[in-house]
């Protein structure tokens, strides 16, 4: 883990924040929303989108089951086509290779296609530090990188920011010579010109991997923008860093994937772009890196496998999760605090970053209402993996909370005294025996008018004969 | 048939009125009812908090008390509730180390049957349709673990209720049990979301299967001072139950 932006902040601090941004909730309700219906959209015109979910859950079940040989025959391929293959423990060693060869090919500035790896390993400040110029390309992921900020959405990294504020963050890089509109068509034209000087300049290439494809060694890149395929042919070096769990063996498993994430994600057939690359520039080829690094990157995942979690690394990060989530239609990404946010965020969090407290209440933030497993492509069973999570954290709670949870439990557990409990609720006093319930109840009581307990219980009037 | 009512920790001490309107429902459907003593709560706040042993503790006693008594089905007037028993029990129990009571769990599971869904299989009761615009909130238990979409929603039919159109039908209100009071704020803006688009409609009158949903958003209707009229299903149906008999 090289950078961690939770500490010192709750959770429930950062929603509450978040949640209280009305222009930030109108921003995020209208993209996810938008992302949503299109999904809906596209996979109505599949004739059996669920039957492709099943099938694609059980191909990253089949691909997981064998991860190490898999992998193996990746890289064995992927050298074989030319590439250099470096398998990183984490982030520290991931970003230490990166900046390795930014230095010995005196890399001066640094294009970067999406990659919510090298957000994770935070490569962006450890390039810099090593005297890099590094410039992200995907617009969303450069406007917030102008602003000093973490992506808000695994897609869509400036999703949280309406046009207005998008011209204020470009309009210092414009000057004060050349005022900006607000128009989108505007804005994207002024980062084209911006990012094609960027390009063309650029000595080394960095972006992520959607999915490697183990028979021919080769790495898969959506896209919307071209930024992705400049980023990955225009430098004469290109850097992949890829989650070691994206990957799939056959381009017939690729082909589920490839129909599903777009669909899944943005609520398009196909994205724009589907690079395939496969080793460098061969010498009879105009375009292409004369070096491909491909970075294979572990940073906790290898501990995932095997435990109940394991189907957490089926994820294909199309962010549907996120786009039907209640909490994030609320909250937007930055209050989950992290790298990934969103449901995928709430499970993931805790499970890389664990070693940080304020990372295992992310569990927390989640009605388990389930729609993210309906919205999940491979139908990750998120909401059971947040029980699981509050599981885990409860063995860690406070002898206030386990005691809490203990007398409940007592008290429940017999008619007479769970009547009892009951009666002293109605009679307006709902402490005693639950005072420790009373902070709880006072925040339920501060936004929202207590339900009155009824003078007397259906139990009570069915035993009186009443009913 | 003779049914058994679980009755649910909630309606028992928040809402008895759900309770006898769904007594009424299922006697008018020609059902005999009876109440199997002991039943306290399914244990669903201790098992989403992550307290699975104390989840347990709770779960056995109703679990001992509904599968004691000698009915044909037993009917909850909540999809959560009965989401729980079905669901979540048997995983519950075998976590707890209790493989017996997660048997026993999973027999009394095809057994209970959340109102509306009972009512779909067995038999609406005849009804005074009277003919009124409700907007219907699919909680998300019901609607998403037990996929009763539709079980819910030709029970209003058959009361004569006509459903609007509302975006937020399908979205989570906000209450998710200890949610609600972990990350209050955020609660709140779920239920305003749904308590603004459903003012939109136009229509004034919320009707949904859960109690404990409607409990969080009447708290924040109340709060915000938004005039919506909320019902649980059974209370909708049991308005219409002709020559309704009297209490007692």
């Amino acid at each position: 883990m090289a950078e961690f932006t939770l500490a010192g902040t709750t959770l429930r601090q950062r929603t509450a924040e978040a949640a209280d941004d009305e222009r930030l909730r109108r921003s995020i309700s209208k993209a996810v929303s938008r992302f949503a219906d299109g999904r809906e959209a596209m996979l109505g015109v599949i004739d059996d989108p669920d039957g492709m979910r099943r099938a694609a859950r059980r191909v990253r079940h089949d691909v997981l089951a064998e991860l190490p040989r898999v992998l193996d025959r990746f890289a064995t391929n992927a050298m074989a086509a030319g590439a250099h293959v470096h398998w990183a423990a984490d982030g520290v060693d991931a970003n230490a290779y990166v900046v390795e060869v930014a230095r010995r090919i005196g890399a001066r500035t640094v294009v970067k296609g999406k990659s919510m790896a090298t957000e994770e390993t935070g490569m962006n400040h450890a390039l810099e530090a090593a005297g890099c110029h590094v410039v992200e390309t995907d617009l969303g992921e450069w406007i917030i990188q102008l602003a000093d900020q973490t992506p808000s959405h695994i897609i869509a990294p400036a999703v949280h920011l309406d046009r207005y504020q998008v011209r204020d963050i470009l309009q210092p890089v414009a000057g004060p010579d050349h005022p900006l509109g607000t128009e989108p068509e505007e804005l994207a034209g002024f980062a084209r010109v911006q990012l094609r000087a960027e390009f063309l300049r650029a000595d080394l290439g960095i972006s992520g991997c959607n999915m490697a494809v183990a028979e021919t060694g080769s790495l898969v890149l959506v896209e919307n923008e071209g930024n992705g395929r400049l980023s990955t042919t225009a430098p004469r070096v290109h850097i992949a860093v890829m989650g070691l769990e994206r990957i799939v063996e056959t381009w017939d498993q690729l082909d589920l994937f490839i129909n599903l994430l777009a669909r899944s994600g943005t609520g398009q057939h196909l994205s724009t772009y589907t690079n395939i690359l496969t080793g460098p520039r061969r010498d009879d080829e105009g375009d292409g890196p004369d070096e491909i690094h491909i970075v294979i990157l572990d940073n906790g995942r290898g501990d995932i496998l095997g435990t109940e979690f394991h189907e957490i690394l089926n994820c294909i990060r199309c962010g549907a999760c996120l786009n039907v989530c209640p909490v994030y239609r609320q909250t937007g990404g930055h209050a989950y605090g992290w790298v990934y946010s969103g449901p995928i965020g709430a499970v993931l969090t805790p499970l890389l970053a664990g070693e940080h407290p304020e990372a295992a209440e992310l569990a927390n933030a989640s009605t388990l209402c389930g729609a993210c497993m309906d919205a999940c492509p491979v139908s990750i069973p998120i909401q059971d993996m947040l029980l699981g999570l509050r599981r885990q954290k409860s063995a860690d709670a406070g002898r206030v909370e386990k005691a809490g949870w203990s007398a409940w439990s007592s008290a429940w557990s017999r008619p007479l005294p769970y009547r009892a409990s009951m009666k002293v609720m109605a009679l307006g006093r709902p402490l005693g025996r639950f005072a420790h319930l009373a902070p709880g109840l006072k925040n339920w009581a501060a936004g929202r008018t207590p339900p009155t307990p009824a003078a007397r219980s259906f139990t009570e009037r069915w035993k009186a004969g009443e009913v | 048939m003779r049914v058994g009512l679980f009755i649910t920790c909630v309606a028992d001490l928040f809402e008895p009125d759900v309770a006898v309107a769904t007594v009424r429902v299922l006697r008018a459907a020609g059902h005999e009812v009876v109440v199997p003593s002991g039943q306290t709560c399914c244990g669903q706040p201790a098992w989403n908090s992550g307290f699975a042993d104390d989840a347990a503790k709770v779960a056995r006693t109703t679990l001992d008390a509904l599968a004691a008594a000698d009915v044909e089905a037993i009917v909850a007037p909540a999809g959560s509730c009965t989401t729980m028993v079905r669901l979540f029990w048997p995983e519950l129990f075998e976590l707890a180390g209790d493989h017996v009571a997660a048997e026993r769990a999973r027999s009394l599971g095809t057994l209970l049957f959340e109102l509306t869904e009972f009512l779909d299989r067995h038999g609406m009761p005849e009804l005074a349709p009277a003919a009124e615009d409700v907007a219907y909130h699919h909680s998300c238990h019901m609607l998403r673990e037990l996929r009763l979409e539709d079980a819910p929603e030709r029970a209003l039919a058959a009361a004569g209720c006509t459903q609007v159109e509302w975006s937020a039908a399908q979205r989570c209100c906000g209450f998710g049990g200890l949610f609600s009071f972990k990350l209050p704020e955020t609660s709140e803006s779920m239920a305003d979301d749904k308590l603004t688009t459903l003012v939109d409609t136009g229509c004034s009158s919320l009707v949904a299967a859960d109690s404990s949903c409607l409990m969080h958003l009447r708290g924040r209707a109340e709060h915000e001072g938004v005039k919506v009229k909320m019902r649980h299903i059974a209370q909708v149906l049991a308005e219409r139950v002709p020559d309704q008999p009297k209490a007692g």
